[in-house]
């Protein structure tokens, strides 16, 4: 090929980690100008970093970011947006009280006589920027009310405003719909067109395949390899995602799998989930595989009845469940543990004896009394049986390390004596030793008759532990697999596959 | 085939409404300032300040026609508006200031001192030191609480205790009188121009500079994007720390501004001036209309807010009701306020998802 003029954006072998959790090992991502560029991976495959890393959001640790082949060393988010960088988010972040001109000038509003904000000019110019773009907001609504697909519109004229050379687009399309889909890509490929280099980030390979000309994927926060479109296929590029060899790092041993513990039928939540049917039996454990956003935690969320679904019936046992009680949820014997523990699982400046005991309290208490004396003797036990490594019951749970925090809000619900347990990425957090510790203990409880519910994005945890995998994809199940028939590339194809909702 | 939720058979009451909120720039410019005008808070307020004098003028004619009657209905709130307005920017910034009571004696205080003990110093050296001071002790707020980031709530509060020290165990049980402060000063506080109290020409004054660089300098907007949105303004790259040092900055000075005024008008200053006006600041505000997490309402609304404040608390005794019931009255008015503003924030939020449904 002829001399190229250096790309528009070139991130070389970039590397961030967060104490010991290593976000990214190897980022690299080379975009230039008139093109568009997809970054793929699986969650938790390190592309967010790097975009957060290109924005100026984050510290690189080691590794070349060059824009237009000059270095640059971002601090702060405006220093990359004067350099012509531009990242609109799946959730744009705008300022509801304001005008929609306002969100686009905020921070440099045109200014006319004596430094005094010239606001004809700046609707003049939002009026230019859209029509440019072929939609129609009217620059002095309020950005409140604005639909997702709008919200990102304004955040791409804010882009083109600042005339960004490279712009990110992260994840843009998963809360749109069809029509709003393709708004979006007319409009970046006539971005591209003007000679601007974007990065399309999507988990959908139909969108990626209709758009992109150039394709990078990663793997565990590692580079993969980077092919132009027509010279690869989604076969090819889920082979690459998952690549790795799935051990008997998670090994769930055998149960004997007895009747329905769970039942949930045509469970529906308007523009979150829709006609969600399956069971869990005792002994077994469910998967709730795919992205994320794809609706998983929305679902367990509904059938513990934090959230109220709109049709379906949630039964345990055969009994019904009442919709919208945990309380109700919690006595029927499910227990259910949140993915994030700090914010909800678990009271980290109360004792671990304490939060153990929080959820039998009632239990416990002698005459409307409840003493430290009871709550570690309901504790005790739990603990034990867990292996929860502490020193005493009386320490904060705050202390402790992620694998034994999660062990603490396990122990919390095993005390209710539940007959199913809805666990939430258990493992997220948790280094990889712990791990391993986690998923014996699930598999034990498994072993014991206890139904089991885990929703992960974590492939091989997936894969390793559950009896059966149900693939979540935009709200609704794509595909139930046997554990015996299940493989990387059969739950990302599910997991990646557009319902039709849109077609 | 496009998703189901959004089909919804639409045939609304409001449809004037939703076009006001969702394309203003199809009425005219003068339709457009018309709608705004009449859709605003402060309108709705000055209606209801407007009610209120003419009910106590009905009861007791000398509510507003009598010698001094005009000129302390526009005097007495002059002080309380500047408050509002320093307020109000603080509150637009999602913060508060509850140190502005405190900070109100201790300047007033310092003025009387400053007479006292520099015979002679002209009144503009005082006025200077007054907000000089004022700013300072706003500066220790704003500090502590942009860069320190410590809630605003627990720092003022903090402050309204160690400021309202500063004062006792300055002035102890000494207080100003009147008579040590020199005529000049003390005819500021009665001395009309074109029949309007000075004080009052010094509020608007304060509150036309503020209201103006709130809406048309970078920096006004700016705090309005920080209050609407704290992560957002950082993700925008905007400066949070300088604006939000500014807000606090300039709520000091005024309330330093307050303390010299608050002085001129009473001529009596004791440790004890000016309890309890922190709250009474934000009780305008709120009831101004600017939202108590920031990111809208206006000036103008604060300082309405504060008048309507004092003239209630000057007409109730008129119509002759009970010192329990008048109390009750503004904290009704406070509740009532936000609970407005609530039901009209929803009313906007439905009206504008409606409008997205429909399209």
């Amino acid at each position: 090929m002829a001399e190229h003029p250096p790309p528009a954006l070139e991130l070389r072998d970039a590397s961030k980690s967060f104490g010991p959790v290593v976000a990214l090992r190897r980022g690299t991502l080379v975009a230039r100008s008139g093109s568009i560029h997809a970054l793929v991976g699986e969650n938790g495959a390190g592309k967010s970093t790097i975009v957060k890393i290109i924005a100026g959001l984050y510290r690189r640790d080691s590794g070349d970011y060059l824009l237009d082949g000059q270095p640059v060393d971002f601090s702060s988010t405006s220093e990359a947006k004067a350099r012509g960088v531009a990242v609109i988010y799946q959730e744009p972040t705008l300022f509801p009280d304001l005008s929609v001109t306002e969100n686009i000038f905020m921070g440099r509003h045109l200014l006319g006589k004596g430094r005094r904000i010239d606001r004809a000019a700046m609707y003049a110019e939002v009026e230019r920027l859209f029509s440019g773009l072929g939609v129609h907001i009217d620059p002095r609504r309020p950005a409140l009310g604005l639909s997702i697909a709008d919200q990102q519109i304004v955040e791409i004229a804010k882009a083109i405003s600042l005339d960004a050379r490279v712009l990110i687009m992260d994840e843009p399309t998963a809360a749109l719909s069809g029509v709003e889909v393709e708004r979006l890509f007319t409009v970046a490929r006539a971005l591209r067109d003007e000679g601007r280099a974007l990065v399309f980030i999507s988990h959908r390979f139909d969108e990626v395949f209709a758009l992109c000309d150039t394709v990078t994927v990663m793997r565990d926060g590692d580079y993969v390899d980077t092919m132009a479109i027509d010279e690869t296929d989604p076969g090819e590029i889920v082979a690459l995602m998952v690549g790795r060899e799935v051990g008997d790092l998670f090994p769930k041993t055998p149960a004997d799998v007895g009747d329905p513990v769970l039942r949930v039928e045509g469970l529906t939540s308007a523009g979150t989930f829709h006609d969600i049917d399956f069971e869990v039996r005792a002994g077994e454990i469910v998967a709730l595989a795919g992205l994320v956003g794809a609706g998983r935690s929305e679902i367990a969320r509904a059938v513990f009845g934090i959230d109220r679904y709109d049709a379906g019936t949630v039964t345990i046992g055969g009994a019904p469940v009442t919709a919208g009680s945990p309380r109700a949820a919690i006595r029927a014997g499910m227990a259910l543990v949140p993915e994030d523990r700090r914010q909800q699982g678990l009271v980290t400046d109360s004792s671990i004896a304490r939060n153990i005991a929080s959820v039998i309290r009632r239990g416990l208490a002698r005459t409307g009394v409840l003493t430290s004396a009871a709550e570690a003797g309901a504790a005790g036990p739990w603990a034990s049986r867990l292996e929860v490594k502490t020193h005493a019951l009386d320490m904060p749970a705050a202390t402790m390390s992620g694998g034994n925090q999660q062990k603490v809000v396990i122990a919390k619900w095993l005390a209710t004596e539940p007959v199913l347990l809805v666990i939430d990425e258990p493992t997220r957090g948790i280094d990889v030793g712990t791990k391993a510790e986690v998923h014996r203990l699930l598999s034990e409880l498994a072993g014991q008759g206890l139904a089991i519910l885990m929703i992960s994005s974590e492939l091989p945890e997936v894969l390793g532990m559950a009896d059966r995998v149900l693939v979540v994809s935009e709200g609704r199940i794509t595909d139930e697999i046997s554990r015996a028939d299940a493989t990387a590339e059969r739950v990302m194809r599910a997991a990646t596959q557009s319902t039709g909702a849109h077609a | 085939m496009s998703t189901p939720t959004h089909e919804r058979a639409a045939s609304h009451p409001h449809h004037a409404d939703q076009d006001r909120l969702v394309q203003p720039s199809q009425l005219s410019p003068a339709r457009r300032a018309l709608a705004t005008v009449l859709h605003s808070r402060e309108l709705a307020i000055l209606l209801v300040l407007a009610l209120v004098i003419a009910v106590a003028t009905v009861r007791n004619p000398t509510f507003l026609f009598s010698g001094n009657s005009w000129r302390d209905l526009l005097l007495t709130p002059s002080m309380l508006v500047v408050l509002a307005v320093g307020q109000a920017v603080v509150i637009i910034t999602r913060n508060v200031d509850l140190s502005v009571g405190s900070t109100l004696a201790l300047t007033a205080y310092l003025t009387g001192r400053l007479f006292i003990d520099l015979p002679g110093i002209p009144i503009v050296a005082v006025v200077v030191a007054g907000l000089l001071v004022g700013g300072l002790l706003g500066l220790v707020n704003g500090v502590l609480v942009a860069v320190g980031k410590v809630p605003a709530l627990v720092i003022t509060l903090g402050t309204l205790y160690i400021y309202r020290g500063i004062v006792l165990t300055w002035a102890g049980s000494d207080r100003i009188n009147a008579s040590d402060l020199p005529r000049s000063f003390l005819s500021l506080g009665t001395r009309q121009v074109l029949s309007i109290p000075v004080l009052t020409l010094v509020a608007l004054v304060v509150l036309l500079s503020v209201g103006y660089y709130l809406q048309t300098a970078r920096g006004g907007r700016e705090m309005y994007a920080i209050g609407s949105d704290p992560d957002a303004a950082v993700l925008y790259g905007l400066d949070v720390r300088r604006r939000v040092l500014t807000a606090f900055v300039l709520s000091g000075a005024l309330a330093g501004l307050a303390g010299v005024m608050y002085a001129a008008r009473y001529g009596t200053v004791s440790a004890g001036a000016g309890v309890g006006m922190e709250l009474e600041a934000v009780a305008a505000v709120v009831i101004g209309g600017v939202a108590i997490f920031g990111g809208s309402g206006t000036v103008w609304g604060a300082a309405i807010g504060a008048v309507l404040l004092v003239t209630i608390n000057r007409a109730l005794p008129i119509l002759g009701i009970p010192d329990f019931w008048q109390r009750a009255v503004v904290g009704a008015l406070i509740i009532g306020a936000i609970v407005l503003d609530r039901v009209l924030a929803d009313r906007r939020r439905r009206t504008l998802a409606e409008a997205r449904d429909e399209s």
